[in-house]
């Protein structure tokens, strides 16, 4: 601390009240203005992990105005009290550095971090997209392929697909697993929460849970050609008594998924209206990741590597 | 690249000690920018070395480094290349020390070992590809084509600039302006042997022994 | 003989690239009639486009940002107002191939021929100026870097004209970007015009970490470097660790698509993770190359225009560096929606908002170099101001964003686009017009209009809160970003606002034009004779505006940090009379003739045209070649010679 120190901690913050009490009135008024506005998407969450997410959020959002609502307000306080035609203003055209002001400067944001990682190392844990959903229920599994550009859902139990319409039973955990058979794309459904890409050759995991019945829409996020604006489907969750009940209509109506259909569906085509199958191998997952649904010869090219002409013809 | 040079400055006025002086000489500012580009030139290469160590084992049901890679033949390609690195160390001294001829003999065995090299190299792929494993094949050899490559295009450009540079000291001798080209290449020639034991270890050393 | 060029990549029967097409092709021809006419083509040969003065290539880097920004923004309206209409049932006026192109080209654009441009203009026209020294440490290689640059620019504007451009979004994901997904030229045009203008970026800021490293005037010691020098010398070390990733990615799907090798194919091993890996190593420090040289914009203004020095100086310095090296650890969060476990999520997450810190202590310290200052609320000053704002909502959606299970949510939502073009808009455009405002007088003699200029700082603001706050919400809602139509009708109004802000916007851009307009007009009565019109802080106010070729007679000689203020303090402005010779570097054609080389070639490889490759190669050869054979690149000026025109130079107060 030096002498400069004691002059300058006498002098006043500059602070309007009456911009304090604006401010104050004026955050819950755009608050309420957005609620009553629209609740839809991730503000309105109809699950588990949509709810933690979303308040994950808020909280997140609330930690960090904390500091940035001060720090908005002292840099319009600040401009306008030093501005160079205010006589009261005390000047101090040298004062350039403060040992004590620079270890505020770090630390303020340094502990709003570390309070953030953590709340960050917690939730991206706690709300790990693999995580299986704590509930007594066991979970439902669904394959969920990426095509151009729709989206198949395989319910390997159940034995039946569905293209662009998803029907999950409410309260039961539903256990994604996720490929796409052609670009990347990205699965998401605001109200039930986290998206996840679906990747060629690749798996990948997601666990959701609906609360209650309803419609939610789902959509590609990842942009994947022409078609990609229409790639929306809609969720809906029946009650768990509902969904027997769903299964064994499917299955006493429609096609079959086999390859010829599989093939067929691999077309690019955009705005399709849901259709159901009333049986798909169960397998039909697997064998798109391995890439070997639509050409089953290179499931016997195996490991061994016969030089040149076989080769060459393969490549 | 690095003919490109800067303007010549004269001695930096006197200053009292203790203070910065300055801009530096340009024979600084040249080497130093140089060394900068072969950072970035490393860098690139890192980016490749990255690409090599996700896909090595992504063979497709082709074959990997044990069924192509003659560790033989590689010994022989890197200690030219090593040699060619020392040999142009040899002429840099040379030139340091004005005996021109004895510059060009060491500067043209640099040549002819880094062709040497080369020979090895294409003789590899050309090897390769008649056996069917092209680029193309898989993502491996994609990659190896591709990193591999990569630095004997790089050895290719280098043996061009010699030659280049060879022309310049013959026609002006070992002036200033030279001098720099001169020493920019030595900086090159001998960051491609880095990169190449880099290659050489990752490549072909970890990728024969799978 | 022209590989796949043929006379169907001419958009014959789409009316709006047509349309679009001959409307540039007619200004393009009355520029090139008129500077014919007048006889103008000598002059700007000598003193433009052979120029190897850092501040005439400055100049015309930021000459090309400002027009691409025009065609950057122009699709940005396109796409507002595509969104604003097509809702519900309705397909808007572009289909989608037309509207998939033009986002792409947009973020394109946008981030390699407006921000990049920009920030190498201002960094080629201020940092040597702030040195105290004559020129970069290589200025032939400085023209070949712009030229570079240019040839990039006009590559991708081609794809207007002749073919198409890319459809996959400005990071070109395989393996939408794969053959198999995108056989027309719209990806080759994408890899080669980013191909050739990464190779001037490279060669740009290799030039210019030499010459803040090498080149500094005497008693510039690290520590006296003004803080644009650091986050200029900052970013360009960015430049140089992260560019050259860019090149190897973009060579390894070059050569997937044109010999059909396998790196991010889905067949054949392929990894296309590797692909988005690989670009965000590169993407994330560019984030930071960009927005580094805008925070050294605003400290200087905040410091010239507080009349303080900036506050923190060996914290901003510390902050600078820490950001350069923290950002390429933090890359995976560009896709924490992959599946990757969390402790890599939470890794990433953490990271990521680790760089708030030395952000948040910069904010700091522009905010506390104002406290017991006497601010002078210039243009710049309110950009400044309102980027401080700005950017602290910004930064903290993108903390936000950096949680890995809120990213779950608005991931590729429209609230990532709003986060994105916060903290780009309000933090790299503003910086840029700031700096604009601030430098011009240095370039030109005459300062712009403070009145149009505060005007467009006004529209620009309000114009982005419109914008992009609707972004945020229907973001929140569950609007993905690309889309080319929506479902929804109740997304409606929002869209609408948001077309409202880019309008809102259009004004601001309109006043730009009407202040550089009003201000060539009136520059008799805005000429700045002092060299010096915001009683500035630092070297480049030293000389006069504009400054000789030579920049400095006699060089300066630094004792403190704001070394000009301290020699106004103690009296010591006057100049020296020049004693010693110096020399000067030649304008050479080296950088205009490999660009158009460079140009030819790229268009060849883009249509398979492969003797124009060929042939042009050769050409580049042969320019390099003679280029690496001469020797006299400098004129001496002598000392005699040098103190005639300074005087006259003084006397006139119209440098020469």
């Amino acid at each position: 601390m030096n002498s400069g120190t004691a002059s300058r901690s006498a002098r006043q913050k500059p602070r309007d009240p009456r911009g304090w009490r604006v401010f104050h009135g004026l955050v819950p008024a755009i608050a309420l203005l957005l609620a009553s506005c629209r609740q839809a998407g991730i503000t309105d969450p109809r699950g588990p992990v949509a709810s933690a997410e979303w308040l994950l959020m808020i909280n997140a959002t609330e930690i960090m105005l904390v500091v940035v609502v001060p720090v908005i307000l002292a840099i319009l306080g600040f401009a306008w009290w030093f501005r160079s035609s205010n006589d009261r203003a005390d000047r101090d055209p040298h004062w350039a550095y403060e040992g004590s002001v620079e270890f505020v400067t770090w630390s303020i944001p340094a502990l709003v971090v570390i309070l953030l990682g953590g709340v960050t190392w917690l939730s991206a844990h706690q709300l790990d997209p693999r995580a299986p959903l704590a509930s007594n229920v066991k979970p439902l599994q669904i394959d969920v392929v990426s095509l151009d550009w729709k989206w198949l859902f395989i319910y390997p139990d159940q034995r039946v697909a569905t293209v662009n319409e998803l029907i999950i039973p409410a309260g039961t955990p539903v256990s994604f697993q996720l490929t796409s058979a052609t670009v990347m794309n990205s699965f998401f459904v605001p109200q039930l929460g986290s998206q996840i890409y679906a990747m060629t050759g690749m798996t990948t995991h997601l666990n959701l849970l609906a609360d209650k019945p309803g419609d939610y829409p789902g959509l590609a996020t990842n942009f994947n050609g022409d078609g990609f604006s229409d790639m929306r489907f809609v969720v809906t969750a029946v009650a768990a008594g509902d969904f027997d009940g769903w299964v064994a209509k499917v299955r006493s109506a429609g096609g079959a998924l086999d390859d010829p259909a599989y093939g067929q569906l691999t077309k690019p085509s955009s705005a399709v209206p849901p259709v159901t199958y009333r049986s798909v191998d169960p397998n039909l997952f697997e064998r798109i990741v391995d890439q070997t649904a639509l050409n089953p010869d290179k499931a016997r090219a195996g490991n061994a590597w016969c030089p040149p002409a076989t080769a060459a013809a393969g490549g | 690249m690095t003919a490109v040079t800067a303007e010549d400055r004269g001695p930096a006025p006197p200053i009292p000690a203790g203070k910065e002086d300055g801009p530096a000489s340009t024979r600084t500012v040249v080497a130093y920018g140089f060394w900068i580009f072969l950072l970035s030139d490393i860098i690139m290469f890192s980016g490749l070395f990255a690409a090599y160590a996700v896909l090595w084992q992504h063979t497709a049901g082709g074959p990997g480094g044990p069924e192509l890679f003659d560790l033989r033949n590689v010994f022989i390609e890197t200690a030219c290349l090593l040699l060619s690195s020392y040999t142009c160390g040899l002429g840099a001294l040379s030139a340091e020390h004005r005996r021109i001829g004895r510059f060009f003999v060491f500067e043209a065995m640099t040549f002819v070992l880094g062709a040497a090299f080369l020979f090895i190299e294409i003789s590899e792929f050309a090897g390769m590809v008649a056996k069917g494993a092209g680029p193309s094949h898989s993502a491996f050899l994609s990659a190896f084509f591709t990193l591999v490559g990569t630095h004997g295009a790089h050895v290719t450009s280098g043996l061009l600039w010699l030659i280049y540079l060879l022309a310049q000291v013959a026609a002006k001798g070992l002036r200033p302006a030279v001098m720099r080209r001169l020493l920019c290449f030595s900086l090159f020639w001998h960051a491609l042997d880095i990169i190449w034991v880099g290659v050489f270890t990752i490549v072909y050393l970890i990728g024969a022994g799978r | 003989m022209l590989g796949r060029l043929t006379l169907a990549a001419i958009p014959f029967n789409e009316p709006i690239p047509l349309i679009t097409s001959l409307v540039v092709i007619l200004i393009v021809l009355a520029v090139l009639g008129t500077v014919t006419v007048k006889g103008w083509w000598p002059y700007l040969w000598r003193e433009w486009i052979t120029s190897v003065d850092h501040k005439r290539i400055g100049v015309m880097y930021v000459f090309l940002g400002l027009i691409m920004l025009l065609r950057g923004f122009a699709d940005a309206i396109m796409m507002r107002t595509q969104q604003a209409i097509a809702i519900g049932g309705a397909q808007g006026y572009l289909p989608p191939d037309h509207y998939d192109q033009i986002f792409s080209a947009h973020g394109t654009i946008m981030i390699f021929f407006v921000a990049m441009p920009l920030i190498f203009g201002m960094m080629n026209f201020v940092v040597p100026l702030q040195l105290g020294v004559r020129d970069v440490a290589f200025p032939a290689l400085n023209s070949v870097a712009f030229w570079l640059t240019a040839s990039g620019a006009l590559l991708i504007n081609l794809s207007l004209f002749v073919g198409n451009f890319a459809r996959t979004g400005w990071w070109n994901y395989p393996p939408l970007s794969e053959l198999a997904f995108s056989p027309d030229v719209g990806v080759d045009y994408y890899l080669w015009s980013l191909q050739v203008s990464g190779v001037g970026t490279l060669l740009g800021g290799i030039n210019m970490v030499t010459t803040i490293l090498k080149l500094r005037c005497p008693g510039m010691s690290y520590f006296r470097m003004p803080v644009f020098c650091w986050t200029s010398l900052a970013a360009s070390m960015l430049i140089v660790a992260a560019f050259p990733i860019l090149t190897a990615t973009f060579v390894m799907l070059l050569l997937d698509r044109y010999v059909g090798m396998h790196f991010f194919t889905i067949d054949a091993g392929g990894n296309q993770m590797m692909y988005v890996n690989l670009f965000w190593i590169w993407g994330h420090p560019e984030v930071y190359i960009l927005i580094l040289p805008a925070f050294g914009v605003y400290s200087e203004v905040v410091a010239t225009f507080s009349s303080k020095p900036i506050f923190g100086y060996r914290s901003m310095v510390l902050a600078t560096l820490a950001i350069c090296i923290l950002s390429f650890m933090v890359w995976l969060h560009h896709f924490f929606t992959m599946g990757a476990g969390a402790d890599v999520n939470a890794f990433f997450g953490i990271m990521s908002s680790i760089i708030a810190v030395p952000t948040g202590v910069k904010v700091f310290n522009w905010l506390f170099t104002m406290y017991g200052g006497s601010i002078r609320f210039t243009t710049p000053v309110l950009f400044t101001l309102g980027f401080m704002v700005t950017f602290v909502i910004g930064g903290m959606t993108g903390v936000l964003l950096a949680v890995p299970p809120v990213d779950f949510v608005v991931h590729n939502t429209v609230f990532l686009v709003a986060h994105f073009h916060n903290v780009i808009i309000g933090g790299v455009v503003f910086g840029m017009f700031a700096a604009y405002n601030y430098w011009f007088p240095k370039a030109f003699g005459f300062t712009l209009h403070d009145g149009w200029g505060k005007a467009s700082f006004w529209c620009w603001l309000i114009g982005f809160y419109l914008a992009f706050v609707p972004l945020y919400v229907l973001g929140l809602w569950g609007m993905a970003r690309r889309l080319q139509h929506v479902d929804d009708p109740s997304w409606r109004p929002m869209l609408l606002v948001a077309e409202l802000g880019a309008f809102v916007i259009f004004a601001g851009i309109l006043c730009q034009v009407a202040q550089l307009y009003v201000s060539i007009r009136t520059r008799e009565q805005r000429r700045d004779l002092t060299g010096d019109p915001w009683d500035g802080r630092t070297l480049e106010w030293a000389t006069s505006s504009p400054p000789p070729p030579y920049n400095f007679a006699v060089m300066p000689e630094v004792e403190t940090l704001d070394a000009f203020a301290e020699m106004k303090r103690t009296g010591q402005t006057a100049a020296p009379r020049p004693q010693e010779a110096i020399e000067l570097p030649r304008n050479v054609p080296v950088g205009i003739v490999t660009a158009f080389f460079a140009t030819f070639a790229g268009f060849g490889a883009i249509w398979h045209i492969w003797w124009l490759v060929i042939l042009t190669l050769i050409g580049v050869g042969i320019t390099a070649s003679a280029f690496g054979w001469s020797e006299h690149r400098e004129d001496e000026i002598s000392a005699d010679e040098l103190a005639r025109r300074e005087d006259a130079r003084l006397s006139t107060g119209n440098p020469a």
